[in-house]
């Protein structure tokens, strides 16, 4: 038996003025806190398609973190309600698949945040180390189809053959 | 091995995937006959959890050559699970358009899946041996009515039901939209027409059928004869109705057996399981499984047009009733049990499918605005049955408060003929292969023909899905290190990981 | 193929309804003309060419093969790959094929599950002895065999190379005419491309459209919508936003909502994403305590809506076979400054 720690792989996408900032902010402060995060910025939380929480999961990613303005503070006015909306939408589907809201967050961090930042970052990283990893193409796997096609091929070519 | 194998595979001329395996003994005869069905889906299991009003369109693709016929069973299920009675246009309007449906149905059957046996014959090459091949022989002016009631049928499903294939139409309370007085017009013209094209069917079917002394032997014959009990749904006058009414059981000598309401079937109905089909196979529970046997004491029931035809005492319009009587006159009484005259008994049905088609075109409620009420209590249990063309069809819902299924049953058409089809194909192939004959294509056609009388549609009966058990074991240490990962696949091999 | 010879079609079905099978007859006279253009030498439901067949013929004798339905037994997956090596071209016709379909639904649970449902724990089965289908049984000394199912539903894509997919549950027949006339006219698009529209089924529905300000998703029993405006609008989940068109838009011609048969639009890899977006941008609400309720009393069932048609070819494809409440227990988070 081998006992090796679980390094969760997190993506996470930040929005460029606010949360990208700060994350910016606590390398400049050294803050400490897990590495687990693979930063991915975008102008705006309010950019994030759920196709890319699903994609990032599907390949091998055992959480996402996504990380905005405060509501009322986003650079383009409106778009982190967007976010949050979409967010409760891919949550409660999320939930079905089971995947846990747990491993898909939302966060908001103003450029100025870092240390709360840094500690969301913790507190996820922690909580999918818990549940352990998602490895979402072993989920998909199936035990090797060929043996069964072969059994199908000489099932049919046991049978007498039928003269027309 | 002493014995050989005879596969057919897959069957053909039907809806769905099957296979007849025939075994031989060392003379030649058949020692026995299976009709397996490989395919499942797991409808039961997978429509828990979904919204209760997604059924109609969910079990429509139960099948899709006759998917009004799970719509419509799901749309009565809905209105006994929500308590709620839809109005008079509403329940008009929904047995009009079945109505049409099954004269349509009807229609492909005895021309596409069974014709070829009849009009090109059972030993035709098989090139011909099919609707092309029909369509050469009898030339464009007969082709061209078929093709057109298929084409007035299917474009009336979709003006009504907005899909003929899948419609999307079916709501707890009603239906989604009515019709209007020029729809009407023209479902009632279209309905003249229909009328004349089942009389044609019916009278092709005396000239190439009854007129061929061959086919009336095979009909009569011993090898295609069953008695087992018949089953249907009757009006308040014992006569057929598709859309509603009771359940009536006939026995194979004509008395009744039982009638009870739809929503009582579990005291009547049981499903057996073998290990060599996925179909079940359901019975009378009063009288018992006994194996694959006919006859008063075996639980076997068919569920087929001429079952439903037993079972009831007439047909309730006019040129149906008469043709109803023609046929257990030449057929010598009621009840008949020669498997193959369930294409007769299959015309008799289109034709009173297309009376009672105009018949509705004509009520003057039919084209009512009350169309749909809403369900005002709180969902709970409700079962709805219909006369699908293949047999009756039950669908029972169990839900939470909030109209979510809980728990599914479904008994379809042609499942309930599971156990007769396969004592069918059985006696057929005893009859037909015997030691010293040569195996050809064109016998093996003749025992398939034993199956196709009963129209089985395969998607319908094999709505679930079972299977082996596999099993994952995570050991996991409580600060969430992996420690160890079993797994038991399905071939019962136990492989061990350590996870990295 | 030889001089004068016809090109041979194929017509195939796998975990499916046959409603393609009809939706093909629904041509209604112009099968004739398909009838004259090809030789038609496999369809089970209304020819008697067998499996044996199809197996002596040579490695693409085919010309073209018409495959609908979806793969979820080893006898489906074997079909898949005979006719792939038989066929010069294979057309995954239909959603099933395409995408899942309905039958995808059962990646929603899994074998043993079903296995259980259907025959332990049915209400109408009697099976006190707890016998179960086999895939090898013997029976009064014969030994006969069955298919096995496999635990996940499958494509056809995603089992055997496609070369064109046809949307639609089923394609309607004026979308399988145009495919049939661009087959046999030579007019194909790319390999690997879907024969269809390009622009989603609102584009081809007939009601008014305004703004859209959703304060709540309504069950379509709960409402009698008004014959001209949005169905979305009126509350009611709506898939025409996200699904390509190609219908017609007869659902809704009826005062039914579009259910998301044709699934994705041209370019869109996960039908759920988009419409999980389409549907979120509507929702009239600022705290996301509200938007919740909105989505939990409206859609009580997300993965049944927004992958009804297109579980197996979704991102996800599956649940989870251990979902995360199975695992760990974990309490609630609770530092500052984190919104969950």
């Amino acid at each position: 038996m081998e006992r090796e720690r679980f390094e969760p792989k997190i993506i996470g996408f930040f929005c460029n003025w606010c949360s990208y900032r700060a994350a910016d902010g606590a390398g400049t402060a050294r803050i400490k806190h897990s590495p687990n995060v693979r930063v991915v910025r975008l102008m705006c939380s309010g950019r994030v398609d759920p196709t890319f929480v699903l994609k990032a999961l599907s390949l091998g990613a055992d959480g996402v973190l996504i990380a905005g303005c405060h509501p009322g503070e986003c650079h383009y006015i409106e778009q982190n309600y967007k976010t949050v909306r979409r967010y409760e939408m891919l949550k409660q589907t999320l939930r079905q698949f089971g995947i846990s809201e747990r491993r898909v967050r939302l966060v908001w961090a103003s450029a100025a945040e870092a240390t709360q930042l840094a500690a969301a970052i913790d507190e996820i990283v922690e909580d999918v180390r818990t549940l352990g990893p998602l490895n979402w193409q072993s989920n998909l796997a199936e035990p090797n189809h060929l043996d069964e096609v072969e059994r199908i091929l000489h099932e049919h070519a046991e049978a007498m053959e039928v003269a027309r | 091995m002493a014995t050989q194998r005879i596969s057919i595979d897959p069957i053909t001329r039907l809806e769905g995937h099957g296979k007849i395996e025939i075994f031989l003994d060392q003379d030649g005869d058949v020692a026995d006959a299976f009709l397996q069905i490989p395919e499942l889906r797991g409808f039961e299991r997978f429509c828990v959890g979904r919204p209760a009003e997604d059924m109609p369109n969910l079990t429509s693709r139960i099948c899709g050559v006759c998917p009004e016929a799970h719509h419509m069973a799901s749309t009565k299920a809905l209105d006994a699970l929500f308590h709620v009675e839809p109005p008079p246009t509403a329940k008009k309007l929904r047995e009009m358009f079945y109505s049409i449906f099954v004269a349509t149905d009807h229609t492909t059957h005895f021309y596409a899946l069974a014709g070829p046996d009849f009009v090109m014959g059972p030993d035709a090459p098989v090139e011909q041996r099919n609707i092309l091949g029909i369509i050469k022989k009898v030339g464009m002016e007969i082709a061209g009515k078929v093709l057109k009631m298929r084409k007035d049928g299917h474009h009336l499903i979709e003006l009504i039901g907005g899909r003929a294939v899948h419609p999307n139409w079916g709501v707890p309370g009603g239906v989604s939209r009515g019709i209007n007085e020029e729809q009407r017009r023209e479902i009632e013209e279209r309905g003249r027409e229909a009328i004349e094209f089942a009389k044609f069917s019916i009278q092709l079917f005396n000239d190439i059928v009854l007129g061929n002394k061959g086919y009336v032997d095979l009909i009569t014959s011993d090898g295609f004869t069953h008695r087992t009990y018949n089953m249907g749904t009757v009006d308040a006058n014992n006569r057929v109705n598709f859309y509603d009414g009771v359940i009536r059981i006939v026995g194979p000598d004509g008395k009744e057996h039982v009638k009870y309401r739809s929503k009582d079937y579990r005291e009547y109905i049981a499903e057996h399981v073998e290990t060599w089909s996925y179909l079940k196979f359901p019975y009378l529970k009063k009288i018992g499984w006994k194996g694959f046997v006919d006859g008063e004491d075996s639980g076997l029931y068919k569920a087929t047009p001429l079952s439903r035809l037993n079972a009831a005492d007439g047909m309730a319009t006019p040129l149906a009733q008469g043709e109803y009587r023609r046929m257990y006159e030449t057929l010598g009484g009621k009840p008949v049990n020669h498997t193959l005259a369930t294409h007769w008994a299959r015309l008799i049905e289109m034709l009173y499918a297309t009376e009672r088609w105009v018949e509705l075109a004509r009520d003057p409620e039919i084209t009512g605005r009350e169309y749909r009420v809403l369900p005002t209590q709180k969902p709970d249990e409700g079962v709805g049955c219909v006369e699908a063309p293949r047999g009756t069809l039950t669908h029972h819902y169990w839900t939470d408060e909030r109209g979510i299924l809980t728990r599914v049953n479904l008994i379809v058409g042609t499942t309930n003929n599971n156990a007769p089809i396969n004592l069918s194909v059985k006696q057929a192939a005893k009859t037909l292969i015997r030691r010293g004959e040569v195996v050809t294509e064109g016998l093996l056609n003749r025992v398939e023909m034993a199956f196709r009388a009963y129209d089985p549609c395969m998607a319908c009966a094999t709505h679930y899905l079972p299977g082996e058990m596999p099993l994952t074991v995570v050991i996991r240490s409580a600060d969430g290190y992996t420690l160890h990962r079993l797994t038991r696949s399905a071939p019962a091999t136990v492989q061990s990981g350590h996870q990295r | 193929m030889s001089e004068g010879e016809k090109p041979k079609l194929a017509i195939y079905w796998a975990a499916s309804c046959g409603g393609c099978e009809i939706s093909i007859l629904a041509l209604n006279e112009k099968i004739l003309d398909v009838a004259g253009a090809f030789d038609i030498v496999f369809c089970p439901c209304i020819m008697d060419t067998k499996a044996r067949d199809i197996e002596r013929m040579e490695d693409n004798a085919i010309d073209v093969c018409l495959f609908n339905g979806a793969i979820r037994t080893g006898e489906q997956e074997y079909m898949a790959r005979l006719l792939r090596q038989k066929s010069k071209t294979l057309v995954a016709f239909g959603s099933c094929a395409q995408e899942g379909c309905i039958p995808g639904l059962a990646n929603l649970t899994n074998r043993e599950e079903i296995f259980r449902t259907c025959y332990l724990e049915n209400a109408s089965t009697d099976n006190p002895k707890r016998t179960l289908p086999q895939t090898e049984a013997a029976v009064n000394g014969f030994h006969l065999s069955l298919p096995v199912f496999y635990d996940t539903v499958q494509t056809l894509g995603q089992t055997v190379k496609v070369d064109y997919s046809l949307p639609g549950c089923p394609p309607e027949a004026p979308r399988i005419w145009d495919a049939l006339v661009a087959i046999m006219g030579g007019k194909l698009p790319p390999p690997s491309s879907v024969i269809g529209a390009e622009t989603t089924v609102c584009d081809e529905c007939p009601r008014k459209r305004g703004e859209k300000k959703i304060k709540e998703f309504k069950r379509v029993w709960e409402v009698i919508p008004d014959d001209e405006t949005c169905l979305l609008e009126q509350g009611i989940v709506c898939c025409g936003p996200a699904t390509r068109t190609g219908c017609g838009a007869r659902c809704l011609q009826v005062n039914s909502p579009c259910i998301g048969c044709y699934g994705p639009n041209e370019g869109v890899e996960d039908f759920g994403a988009r419409l999980m977006t389409a549907l979120a941008s509507v929702i009239d609400e600022t705290e996301p305590e509200k938007i919740e309720q909105v989505i939990r009393d409206g859609i009580p069932d997300p993965v049944g809506t927004f992958y009804r048609f297109c579980l197996p070819h979704s991102l996800l494809r599956r649940t989870a076979r251990v979902p995360d409440e199975a695992r760990h227990e974990l309490p609630r988070p609770g530092a500052t400054g984190v919104k969950e």
